[in-house]
């Protein structure tokens, strides 16, 4: 029998998931905002017990893998859905519907970016990313009365849709070139019998499926209309968490299959982090509304976190896992001073951020701080993630390359501060009220606020911690 | 205990966010959080000095706690960590003691100012700041702790922000202090770049077997403009006279155990950078020497009483660079310990001066004494222990200084020292014989402070009077087996240094005695007699105001041009960057038409380009 306490995380996450959506249709709808406590326990939970079974290793049923590196991710994804969860108790109960449906997608939807960040094997990692894609689709059009919801959720299924056919494509390639689906044995296979043409082709399409996923330019065009439309909650989570499960499985195919190919696809990921740096952060500049600045903020980020892959070393997964972690908190922190503007105001716009440091200190703190780190600004934690990245090149060789990403980082500095301009300079409106901001979502903000100060004042614990899962990855 | 070190420079930086964010209304709940902090903090090291004495830690083998803060293994590695040995152990009692004293003291002195719980918080930063300068193990750890009592020191300088004097004397420091310590990082990067450390220890093994000195010499010399600069040595002096603009507990607090000490604990901490380049150590000897003899000219002739006490710090502090220069660090770092007690003494005892009359020109007062006679009576303890006069604090350990340049064979500086020694003497009891002694001049009636004041006064005035014993040459044990560089060595006791020292200093109060000790015109007639001195002395050598000049002609002559090819040539390469970013960023945007069949087609056409892009080679064969 297999070693199935190894899946302990998964089946319980699954158990939740279930859980929730049975308890949508038992509790009665005036009580059903108490769901969304359960799901935040639930998944508070989950984390204690992914947290200690972080040294675990081993495989399950041939395929499926359970390592440092995986578990990383999984504590990455429930930290996320937590924020998420905590995030939306209010915004959900305003929209008005089934709110056990809600929390049940959101964990649902980390089981799949678990599935995607463990999977040895490219079927169950296709399982996973359709897990994640078709609950995020659900998600993404879950303001059923609001016509850019509704468009976001289309947009996000036809074009993943499309890229999952690509991925596919790429995956029967390789399984056809290499006659295993076992990213291990592909690995071996590789480095036997070298590349063939089918399996070069199959790289370049999973390279695209991949890119979709963590919005690498030009794959990245779905993403500021579904960000833009879909409720500020789960954008905040697609965002981050969605692009740290792609993060996660493209190092797996690409450093666990293919490292034999990395002159051929290293190049591929080169194009892609220029293009991504370049245009997520021009195109950042002129957006007036807070969810498209960060949406293109975010394709930004997607474009340091791909110098990580670039660098095809130890440092550089060690460099993605870091700036991973504190993305999901700078971003997320980001999202909920947003959400929690929108609570009050109804309004995404920047200009109506306008004297917000004078309305609500908190959630303007939130907001600079959590730019700031996006920014890579000291003492925040983003500084240091920059840091490995761009040291993580450096030390390939790629100082050209650094350079651009300290350029483009300046750029993001502009539009960042933009907001903050209006926060602190502008002049809130005549008769506006204080914002004001729910227990729950204050405390999940100060909290990611905290992260974000600590990470940036003493990251070693993390770093050794990420650089240490890392390390699996080269090892013979 | 000394494994917990580390918490005490915590316990006051933490103590500034809690007053800060949720005791500033309650005001004596701030000053009883800050006080609370930092005596946690004095408790620690006393314990931490007292294991030091336990454990038989030594400067050779001190004790270390590291933990990597940022690393990248071969390329970089900066620590986070504390370095304890007997130095930093001496360092920390002295700085909690002082930084304790004042803020108790400051209770009575602050009452009734509207920033009262602000300048609690700041005080606390501030002694966190210099307390994690002391324990820093390496040189990038000091440089931010460095950094941070620099900016405390613009906060606390500029407190009365309202009052221009006081935010430009602000500015003015932190300036200066920027300018040195652009030296200083130079300095510590060049040594980084050579030894690839930032680590105290791990350079104090390199250095020594280093060959290429000419290098060497030159991160010293940069790495020395940092306390040139900290420690208001000339040329860089200027701020600290000004710096008394700040409430007084705050300049007893620059003047003895924060700001200033800095630069010559740096001198300490990096003395063995130092030690092995003798042309640079003469430098280090004779920039210290110069400003010891040139500031205390300049207090002679000064009437406010913060700024006669300024003066006597920079000439102080000029002994204490002189000390290290000339080889004995020992002497430098006892004359820092026994200088920060009466100093902050005399600081706190003017303050209770200013407190009671709000005057500062010691011409206005007179006859205090009588009204105020605990201020008076330590202050007249601190300013003969600052004179220098058996067996107060001051007298060891200035004698340790002209010993050591005696011994060393630096018969000019010895002399130099000897004349300041006169000087102190001089300018201390004129201060003395004029404010608390004589006539009522200008019907100013003083009255004791409250004893929140007088009882750190009374503490201060015991270590004045104690605090040199632990480093006579008559006891077997002193600072100097504690505290040394290279070989602890025992310090004889100098017979004639000590008498000269002492007749010199009798003749310098004796001199203040007939000039201003009773009703007398020769003053007056000497200040006549002698203008053209007088004046320049009065004007501190129109230092400042050949600064301002070459600021005015010079620097912003300069900056005229360079203003004008600024907006004109680099301003219009750089919006025309910035335009064509934004531009391009608003053209770019267009790509996004928000059309689904649009996006597919950009995704369908990438795939394409990136197959035809690899396939070329691949049907060449060139992979492989």
């Amino acid at each position: 029998m297999a070693n199935l306490y190894l899946l302990t995380v998964e089946i319980l996450t699954a158990a939740l998931g279930l859980g929730l959506l049975a308890l949508g249709l038992l509790v009665p709808k005036s009580d059903r905002r108490g769901i969304g406590y359960v799901a935040a326990a639930g998944l508070a939970g989950l984390m204690v017990a992914a947290f200690s079974m972080r040294d675990a290793s081993g495989v399950v049923l041939g395929g499926y893998v359970i390592d440092p590196f995986g578990t990383y991710f999984k504590i990455l994804f429930l930290a996320a859905a937590l924020l998420t969860a905590v995030c939306s108790f209010d915004y959900v109960e305003k929209m008005g519907f089934n709110q056990g449906e809600y929390y049940a997608l959101l964990v649902l939807a980390t089981l799949g970016m678990m599935v995607l960040a463990s999977s040895g094997e490219l079927i169950s990692l296709y399982l996973g990313l359709e897990l994640m894609t078709i609950t995020f689709c659900i998600l993404a059009a879950y303001h059923l009365n609001d016509a850019k919801s509704a468009e976001a959720g289309i947009k996000y299924v036809l074009l993943g849709a499309m890229s999952s056919a690509i991925l596919l494509y790429g995956l029967s390639l390789v399984y056809g070139a290499s006659g295993s689906t076992v990213i291990k044995q592909i690995g071996q296979t590789v480095a036997a019998s070298g590349a063939s043409p089918a399996l070069l082709l199959g790289t370049i399409f999973l390279l695209a499926g991949f890119a979709f996923k963590v919005t690498a330019v030009p794959f990245h065009m779905w993403s500021p209309d579904v960000y833009e439309g879909a409720p500020t909650p789960v954008t905040g989570f697609l965002s981050v968490a969605s692009k740290a499960a792609g993060f996660a499985a493209l190092v797996r195919v690409f450093f666990g299959a293919l490292p034999d190919l990395h002159n051929f696809w290293v190049q591929l990921f080169i194009a892609l982090a220029v293009l991504t740096m370049v245009l997520g952060n021009l195109v950042a500049i002129p957006q007036t509304n807070i969810k498209r600045l960060l949406a293109y903020s975010s394709i930004s980020q997607a474009g340091y976190l791909l110098l990580g892959v670039v660098s095809f070393s130890v440092l550089g997964i060690g460099a993605i896992m870091y700036y991973a972690m504190l993305y999901v908190f700078g971003n997320m922190g980001a999202f909920m001073a947003a959400t929690a503007f929108y609570n009050t105001e109804g309004s995404d716009e920047i200009k109506d951020y306008a004297g917000l440091a004078r309305r609500s200190p908190l959630v303007a703190a939130v907001m600079l701080f959590s730019l700031l780190s996006l920014a890579g600004i000291p003492p925040m934690a983003g500084f240091v993630g920059k840091f490995y990245l761009f040291m993580s090149i450096i030390s390939r060789g790629y100082i050209w390359l650094a350079i651009l990403g300290i350029l483009m980082s300046m750029v993001s500095v502009y539009y960042y501060l933009l907001v903050a301009k209006a926060m602190y300079l502008g002049n809130p409106p005549e008769g506006s009220r204080p914002v004001r901001v729910a227990p729950g979502l204050q405390v999940a903000m100060v909290v990611s606020l905290l992260v974000l100060f600590i990470l940036g004042i003493y990251p070693t614990p993390l770093t050794d911690y990420a650089m240490n899962s890392a390390m699996s990855f080269f090892m013979p | 205990m000394i494994k917990y070190a580390w918490l005490i420079p915590v316990f006051p930086a933490v103590a500034f966010p809690i007053i800060i964010f949720l005791t500033r209304k309650v005001r004596l709940l701030s000053a009883l959080v800050a006080i609370a902090a930092i005596a946690a903090s004095f408790v620690m090291a006393v314990g931490v000095l007292r294991e030091v004495f336990l454990l038989g830690v030594t400067m050779e083998k001190p004790v270390e706690y590291a933990a990597p803060w940022l690393q990248i293994p071969g390329l970089l590695k900066i620590e986070a960590g504390i370095l304890i040995d007997p130095l930093a152990a001496v360092m920390l009692l002295v700085v909690t003691l002082v930084a304790l004293l004042v803020e108790i003291y400051s209770v009575g002195y602050m009452h009734g100012d509207p920033g009262f719980s602000s300048f609690f918080s700041y005080l606390s930063l501030f002694s966190a700041s210099m307390l994690g300068l002391v324990l820093a193990n390496n040189y990038f750890m000091i440089f931010f702790f460095w950094e941070l009592v620099g900016l405390c020191s613009y906060l606390l300088i500029g407190f009365y922000y309202h009052k221009h004097s006081a935010a430009r004397a602000g500015l003015k420091a932190f300036v200066t202090n920027r300018v040195a310590d652009f030296g200083f990082m130079l300095g510590f990067f060049f040594l980084f770049a050579m030894f690839g450390t930032f680590n105290f220890r791990e350079l104090a093994e390199a250095i020594p077997g280093y060959q290429n000195t000419g290098f060497l010499a030159l991160a010293a010399a940069l790495v020395f403009i940092g306390p040139i600069g900290k420690s208001a040595q000339f040329p860089l002096h200027v701020w600290l006279p000004d710096a008394m603009e700040g409430p007084t507990p705050v300049s007893a607090l620059i003047h003895a155990a924060t700001m200033v000490a800095a630069g010559v604990y740096l001198l300490a901490r990096a003395f063995v950078l130092f030690a092995s380049l003798p042309g640079i150590m003469l430098l280090v000897a004779y920039v210290g020497g110069f400003t010891a003899l040139f500031s205390a000219t300049i207090a002679v002739a000064q009437r406010d009483i913060k700024r006669i006490l300024a003066y006597s710090t920079m000439s102080q502090l000029g002994y204490m660079v002189m000390a290290m220069g000339v080889g004995s660090m020992t002497a430098g770092m006892f004359h820092l310990m026994t200088h920060a007690f009466f100093k902050a003494l005399l600081f706190l005892g003017a303050g209770s001066v200013i407190h009671a009359l709000e005057e500062q020109d010691i011409f206005r007062m007179g006859g205090l004494y009588k009204d105020m006679k605990v201020t008076a009576s330590t202050f007249i303890i601190a300013a003969l222990a600052l004179a220098g006069l058996p067996p107060l604090a001051g007298f060891w350990s200035k004698d340790e200084i002209l010993a050591a340049a005696f011994d060393h064979g630096f018969t000019g500086l010895y002399i130099l020292g000897t004349l300041v020694a006169f000087l102190t003497a001089f300018y201390m009891f004129r201060l003395i014989f004029v404010a608390f002694f004589g006539n009522r001049r200008a019907g100013l009636h003083g009255h004791e402070s409250p004893l929140t004041m007088t009882i750190p006064l009374l503490i201060l005035a015991v270590l004045s009077v104690v605090a040199g014993f632990v480093g006579t040459p008559f006891a077997s044990h002193g600072f100097s087996t504690f505290v040394y560089y290279g070989e602890p060595h025992h310090v004889e006791p100098n017979y004639a240094v000590m008498l000269l020292s002492t007749l010199v200093a009798l003749a310098g109060i004796g001199l203040a005695w007939l000039l201003y000790g009773r009703p007398s015109d020769v003053p007056e007639k000497l200040a006549t007699r002698y203008r053209s001195i007088y004046t320049l002395l009065v004007n501190k050598f129109y230092i400042d105001e050949i600064y301002m000049w070459l600021f005015r002609r010079v620097v912003l002559g300069l900056s005229e041009a360079f203003n004008w090819h600024d907006r004109h040539v680099v301003d219009g390469i750089f919006d025309g960057v910035g335009d064509l970013t934004r531009i391009s960023g608003q053209k770019l945007r267009f790509l996004q038409t928000g059309n689904l069949q649009t996006y597919a087609l950009v995704i369908f056409t990438a795939v394409v380009i990136i197959a035809l892009w690899m396939a070329a080679p691949v049907l060449g064969g060139v992979i492989q």
